[in-house]
């Protein structure tokens, strides 16, 4: 019993993660269409952001959780900042253009950046601090989940909800609605289309940035490279659950995050992927637009 | 006098705030990643300043470049002007005999002489970019023509160079009987594929194309009593030429003689695709699916034989790729091959074979030529993918849509 509750509490955590990521990849998805696949990359330079954030701040005397939390947000506002900057340059001149063009364009992005934080850093596997210090009331149960796993998953929550609470009531939120229903009849009404794209990168990177510190701080080791596979994964849960909505991609990330658990717990781990993008076509095959999401009959 | 000039100074002092602005952005942005390095084992911190300097300089003059370029995109009117001398030329190289012959002497005898006048070497790079034009001109059926996004396209690779791999491994099978063998296998897998997927739309589909892709690699990798494991298969043997000894020099003559070929077969055959009725219904099917099936073309069929028809391209090229190399293991059959093969695609222009073949050239040659910049390579690489895909959306070569048109009496066919 407890080893099954210990990989239902690790598929938790890893699924937070997925599902972290997965909303920036939805909401962008949702907006203009594109499945963006250097949010990966972001995701790996807000773990690298708030890895030498924290290495220097270590270095200067500082620890705890002010040291987390300083790191993290240095972090959320870098990945921010090039979730934007990646959109004006990769994206925004490729509007009108075919629609594979701006995949093509973001693949190279991702090309790109894994390669400047490979020139610019390391190519080897860094070890990243525990920023996260095992509290003491979990001591008795520690056996079974960690503080960092808490953690992961309580961010996770609040991150969800205070993203679900934006999109519903403020007012940038229903002109990201409005845009993403109809971006001709939004920017008719007033709403500065290019604005709120850039505010879905913002909010999808720091998201993403989030995940990135938290997932490293847990494991304990980055490198150039992790984005990549993250993104894949991230994207899956996001297509799961039914790409666009933002329910779905947690429950998506939820999803994928147990198979992978449990596959890989009672299975082989050898095995924990095959199992993940079998369950994805085992699904989209009886619900061909994700688990949550709406299958639009075309009009004609 | 000074009002005249008024203007021009504005307007130069406000491209030169501009360009600060940017270049302010960039040494922030890149800040922490360019000029902070931590050195963990050590415990100490690296301050890099000249980096900052490097990026600012440099984002400032791009910039210039960048605004200068993206105000001629839009202009239009050079675009335009660009487009139908595009046009005209591609017509007068078709039609004017004149330069259409000599020019084709002159391919020819390259192609024909290449492997004699350059080093084993070119020619190896050569083998492996004609390899790529193969692969891009069979997901241009799948992905070009009938607008299928497949993004696990390098798991028919794997299927065929696998299956001459261990046919060859167990039981001998030499290279020329394999060949067709793996492009049936991997047309197989195509409809395999094709089946549970033919209900999703769009970035469903790539989604699942891409879980497959790496389903296969997956298994390939962990499957160690089928496929030898991450340690995969060595000692391939190479084409046989009539049962005739050949030096290593030979061999690479030879094989690139198949690949050329090959290619030139694969040219005919999907030129000769496109226009066929089939190729027709991929082309209705990409349009407008629901047209489509109410003018009475078989869905379920003719997207079923565009994923069999493109797979096996790919898995006849895997063929050639065990033969090439002699050796092979999971760790060439990525999901960024995929991505170079879906670029090769729409970079060089979706649907137009021209434009298919340049891409493959591009994106194969350009890294490896980049090697004397071994480090920048790919980061160079990325780089290029993005602005030629900002510059050009619609690829190198757009694809020429046929039309018809009324001529009025008298105009010949053709002139548009």
């Amino acid at each position: 019993m407890d080893y099954f509750l210990e990989l239902f509490l690790g598929g938790l955590t890893r699924g937070s993660i997925y599902a972290l990521i997965a909303l920036g990849y939805t909401m962008v998805y949702g907006i203009i269409e594109l499945i963006n696949f250097a949010h990966g990359e972001i995701y790996m330079i807000g773990a690298f952001t708030a890895l030498i954030v924290a290495s220097a701040l270590s270095l200067m005397g500082m620890s705890g959780l002010s040291l987390l939390i300083l790191a993290g947000l240095v972090a959320v506002i870098y990945s921010s900042a090039y979730g934007y900057t990646i959109e004006k340059i990769a994206y925004k001149p490729l509007r009108q253009a075919p629609r594979l063009s701006p995949l093509i364009s973001a693949i190279g992005m991702s090309i790109f950046l894994q390669n400047y934080v490979l020139l610019a850093q390391t190519s080897d596997f860094l070890s990243f601090p525990a920023l996260i210090k095992e509290f003491e009331f979990m001591e008795p149960i520690s056996h079974i989940m960690r503080s960092s796993e808490l953690v992961i998953i309580l961010t996770t929550l609040v991150s969800t909800a205070l993203l679900t609470l934006f999109i519903k009531f403020s007012r940038t939120g229903k002109a990201m609605r409005a845009t993403a229903q109809d971006k001709t009849m939004a920017m008719l009404l007033g709403v500065n289309v290019n604005r709120v794209i850039s505010v879905t990168f913002i909010i999808g990177s720091g998201l993403a940035a989030i995940g990135g510190v938290l997932i490293s701080s847990h494991i304990g080791q980055i490198n150039f490279y992790i984005g990549f596979i993250a993104g894949i994964k991230a994207f899956t849960a996001a297509v799961l659950g039914g790409i666009g909505s933002i329910p779905g991609a947690v429950l998506g990330g939820m999803i994928l995050g147990w198979t992978e658990s449990f596959a890989t717990g009672y299975v082989s781990s050898d095995y924990e992927d095959v199992f993940a993008f079998g369950l994805l076509v085992f699904i989209l095959i009886f619900r061909p637009a994700g688990i949550l999401g709406r299958s639009t009959s075309e009009k004609v | 006098m000074a009002a005249k000039w008024r203007p021009l100074i504005d307007k130069i002092t406000g491209e030169f705030t501009k360009s600060l602005l940017v270049s302010a952005w960039f040494m922030f942005l890149t800040f922490p990643l360019m000029v902070i390095k931590v050195r963990p084992l050590e415990r100490t911190i690296e301050w890099r300043w000249m980096n900052l300097v490097y990026i600012g300089v440099g984002a400032f003059f791009l910039s210039f470049i960048w605004r200068y370029l993206m105000s001629r995109k839009d202009g239009g009117g050079s675009e335009e002007e660009g487009e139908s001398w595009q046009k005209k030329a591609g017509l007068r190289i078709r039609t004017d005999k004149k330069i259409y012959l000599p020019g084709l002497a002159a391919v020819v005898a390259f192609i024909v002489i290449f492997p004699f006048i350059f080093s084993g070497y070119q020619t190896q790079i050569m083998i492996s970019a004609l390899m790529y034009v193969m692969l891009g001109l069979g997901l241009n059926i799948v992905v070009g023509l009938a607008g299928l996004l497949d993004l696990g396209y390098v798991a028919f690779y794997a299927v065929g160079a696998y299956c001459y791999a261990l046919l060859n491994h167990h039981f001998g099978v030499p290279f020329w009987i394999a060949l067709p063998l793996c492009g049936a296998l991997a047309a197989l897998f195509g409809i395999l594929l094709g089946f549970p997927v033919l209900r999703l739309r769009g970035d469903y589909l790539a989604i699942v194309t891409l879980g497959f892709g790496e389903i296969i690699r997956l298994i390939l990798e962990n499957w160690n009593e089928f496929s030898f494991g991450p340690s995969g298969i060595a000692g391939i043997s190479r084409p046989d030429f009539f049962g005739m000894e050949l030096s290593l020099r030979e061999h690479t003559i030879y094989l690139y003689f198949i690949i050329v070929m090959l290619v030139l077969f694969t040219i005919l055959v999907v030129s000769r695709l496109r226009n066929s009725r089939i190729g027709r219904a991929w082309i209705a099917l990409r349009e407008d699916e629901v047209a489509c099936q109410a003018m009475g073309i078989d869905k379920t069929k003719t997207k079923l034989t565009a994923f069999a028809l493109g797979a096996t391209w790919a898995g006849l090229v895997g063929c050639i790729f065990a033969a090439k190399t002699t050796f092979i293991n999971p760790a060439s059959f990525t999901f960024m091959e995929s991505a170079i093969i879906l670029s090769i695609v729409v970079l060089g222009g979706m649907g137009s074979i021209v434009g298919v073949m340049i891409g493959a050239f591009i994106l194969i040659l350009l890294p490896e030529y980049l090697r004397a910049f071994s480090e920048y390579r790919m980061l160079a690489f990325g780089a290029a993918m993005v602005l030629i895909m900002v510059f050009r959306p619609q690829g190198i070569i757009s694809g020429i849509r046929q039309r018809y048109e009324f001529h009025r009496a008298g105009q010949p066919e053709g002139t548009r």
